[in-house]
């Protein structure tokens, strides 16, 4: 392990939101995917966003770092900024969107490649490691930082295909963080793990936003509540209430949020 | 629980009639199952048939009826400077006199048809290569005309009415005395694949064919390779209306169904008429099958690109990397395989291709190898094809071993796939 920070000495969210969405509005050809969703996500803060299947969240996540670009039918309305720049703005490249801010998917999806160059791949195409020391203290920083280091340390020419599930999940992480990006997208990290796997992983999520803006989906109310300082509830393409943690799950302001925690719907 | 009561029907899994349709279902299967080993057999047993036939009529032009023949490079007949116009038939011709003392002028002619029209040459080149050999005796081994060849092989009936065969009694008899003196024997013949194309059966090889048939597959592979590939990326990955790409896809699909004949026809009308590309070439034959294979292979590419899973992809996108680089990084390395092995499996075809090549003259009699890809030539497909439209016997067994060598080259192109797909195939 590095020596990472301990809790305690997070600093507090800057006073500038990271992300800044306003009237965010997503349709996928016909469908309405997202309605006017305006939110802002702080700095070195863990958001989750919770609500039933098809709620949208997913979809917004891939609007903060474009990904809903890749998707011929998509189309993106209203303003979401980073660090105060519209991401949308016809200067900004999705390429470099997407290096500072990171993503970390569903189920697991290494490289069919070593471990190595699957964490590699990152800082090489970014060209952030000048010869290969360099690049080899990156992975290996990237790799301490997702806490699978002592698990792959002897093997890193090993294929990445070749872990556990959750060990290829920390992967990817690692692989994210390579390229030291600003913020981490989490779309249900850990929907495919095992309860142990889970535990690491979500461990680790606490241990990154000490240097990220950590946005993680989740499917599980137990698993925000464990993870996250903010929490954003959508439902119908809705952003219904966001907040607190604490708050949102102990004084819900809406009657859905209430039915939602309590099991009522989902 | 309140509601309507929805508990289903206990069924009579022990019930007669449920008995009667499990066996029903087994008995279908069965069908199905003997059904499809049937359809196995027949297709194998027509396998068999042609590849059979074909090892029983081409067998005997892999080996060729030879005469060891002493002769004497004679300094009276030959000129030093100039032994390469010397009369080779007038040395042949006491050499044939040294078989069958006594003969007459007329009946030497009749006797040394027995060799080879093209023993001459086989004579005149031993010696340039050698001049030293002037005023020696050698013994060669020469090649006996097709007729001969049949006789040996017991393809030239003996019983047949002297009128209807092309040997008189006398020629089998001065034949039968050749054997009985030991000169006669049938080595393995290497001129089959060594040799270029002639007028006699006896001396005519494939090395014209293979050598077009390579000019004309590389030529095809680094056109068809490179702008099948590209275009299909370009159609999975970049592509930006769908509209516009469904129909380009029903055309391209459209252009592999189209006649080979017709491919053959634009490469008349354009490479040749047009462009005034040398004809009978295997650059242009290579360019109208690489136009064929085209098809082919940007539908294979495609397919293989559309197997490798979209979350590779969206890990490249998402950490950063351009389109270009994911494809190029990591979504055109895991489709290769397929796309290797449908690239083969496309040049297979085109290799086996025939009507494109007529048309564009690479049916024409070349006697020697092609040195590059604009020189005339044939390929092993339009060579069968002479060869089969050729009246001498000779040709009938020489046809078949071309087909054998077709299908050889076809069989380890297919190989080679499956050797690629297996090799490079990659889990995830």
């Amino acid at each position: 392990m590095t020596p990472s920070a301990p809790p305690a000495a997070v600093p507090l969210p800057p006073p500038r939101a990271k992300f800044e969405a306003r009237n965010v509005h997503v349709h996928y050809g016909a469908s309405h995917a997202l309605k006017a969703v305006s939110i802002d996500i702080p700095d070195r803060t863990v958001t989750a966003f919770i609500g039933p299947s098809g709620c949208g969240k997913s979809t917004f996540l891939r609007c903060l770092n474009r990904m809903n670009d890749t998707i011929a039918i998509a189309r993106v309305t209203g303003t979401i900024r980073l660090d105060g720049e519209d991401i949308h703005a016809p200067a900004v490249d999705p390429v470099l969107l997407r290096a500072r801010v990171g993503m970390v998917f569903q189920k697991p999806n290494p490289f069919p490649k070593s471990i190595y160059d699957n964490v590699a791949y990152g800082p090489r195409i970014h060209g952030l490691a000048r010869g290969r020391a360099e690049l080899d203290a990156i992975v290996e920083r990237a790799l301490r930082r997702a806490a699978l280091w002592n698990e792959v340390r002897d093997r890193l020419a090993a294929p990445g295909t070749g872990l556990s599930g959750g060990q290829q999940q920390r992967l990817c992480i690692a692989r994210a963080v390579a390229t030291s990006p600003e913020v981490l997208l989490m779309d249900e990290p850990c929907s495919a793990l095992d309860p142990i796997a889970t535990a690491q992983v979500e461990e680790l999520i606490d241990e990154l936003r000490s240097q990220f803006a950590v946005v993680i989906v989740t499917h599980s109310m137990h698993q925000a509540a464990r993870v996250s300082q903010k929490t954003a509830f959508f439902h119908m393409g809705e952003l219904v209430e966001h907040g607190d943690t604490d708050q949102i799950f102990t004084i819900p302001r809406d009657p859905r949020t209430e039915s939602y925690i309590s099991g009522k719907i989902g | 629980m309140a509601g309507p009561d929805i508990a289903l029907p206990a069924t009579p899994w022990a019930s007669a009639p449920v008995r009667a349709r499990l066996r029903r279902r087994g008995r279908a299967e069965t069908r199905l199952r003997l059904l499809g080993l049937g359809a196995l057999g027949l297709a194998f047993a027509m396998l068999a048939t042609l590849v059979l036939t074909l090892l029983w009529s081409g067998a005997g032009a892999f080996r060729q009826t030879r005469v060891a023949t002493e002769v004497f490079y004679d300094p009276a007949i030959l000129a030093p400077g100039n032994l390469a116009r010397g009369d080779y038939r007038a040395i042949l011709a006491v050499a044939v006199g040294e078989w069958f003392p006594g003969l007459s002028p007329a009946g030497r002619r009749r006797a040394g048809a027995i060799l080879s029209a093209g023993a001459p040459f086989v004579l005149r080149d031993r010696i340039v290569a050698d001049p030293a050999l002037l005023g020696r005796r050698v013994t060669l081994s020469l090649p006996v005309s097709d007729p001969y060849d049949q006789l040996r092989r017991g393809l030239l009936g003996r019983d047949t009415p002297a009128a209807f065969r092309r040997l008189t009694d006398d020629d089998i008899a001065r034949w039968d005395r050749l054997v009985a003196s030991g000169l006669v024997s049938a080595p393995l013949n290497p001129g089959l694949l060594l040799d270029p194309d002639s007028r006699f059966p006896e001396l005519a090889g494939l090395a014209g064919a293979l050598a077009g048939s390579a000019w004309l597959l590389l030529t095809c592979f680094l056109l068809s390779f490179p702008v099948g590939i590209g275009a299909a990326i370009y159609l999975e990955e970049f592509a930006p209306r769908r509209r516009l790409a469904d129909v380009i896809e029903i055309n391209i699909n459209n252009l592999a169904a189209v006649p080979s004949v017709v491919f053959g026809l634009l490469g008349l009308a354009v490479f040749l008429g047009w462009f005034g590309l040398p004809r009978s070439s295997p650059f242009v034959g290579g360019m109208v099958l690489a136009l064929m294979t085209l098809p082919t292979i940007i539908i294979a590419t495609r397919a293989a690109l559309k197997a490798v899973p979209p979350s590779i992809r969206e890990a490249a996108l998402g950490l950063g990397a351009s389109r270009q680089q994911a494809v190029f990084h990591h979504v055109l390395p895991l489709a290769m395989p397929g796309i290797l092995t449908g690239t083969i499996l496309g040049l297979a075809h085109a290799l086996g291709e025939t009507a494109p090549l007529l048309l564009i003259g690479m049916n024409a009699f070349v006697t020697g190898a092609p040195g590059g890809p604009f020189d005339a030539a044939t390929a092993l497909p339009t060579q069968i094809f002479i060869w089969a439209d050729s009246p001498e016997r000779g040709f009938e067994a020489r046809t078949s071993a071309a087909i054998l060598v077709l299908l050889a080259f076809l069989v380890v192109m297919n190989g080679l796939a499956i050797f690629l797909r297996n090799r490079f195939e990659r889990k995830w």
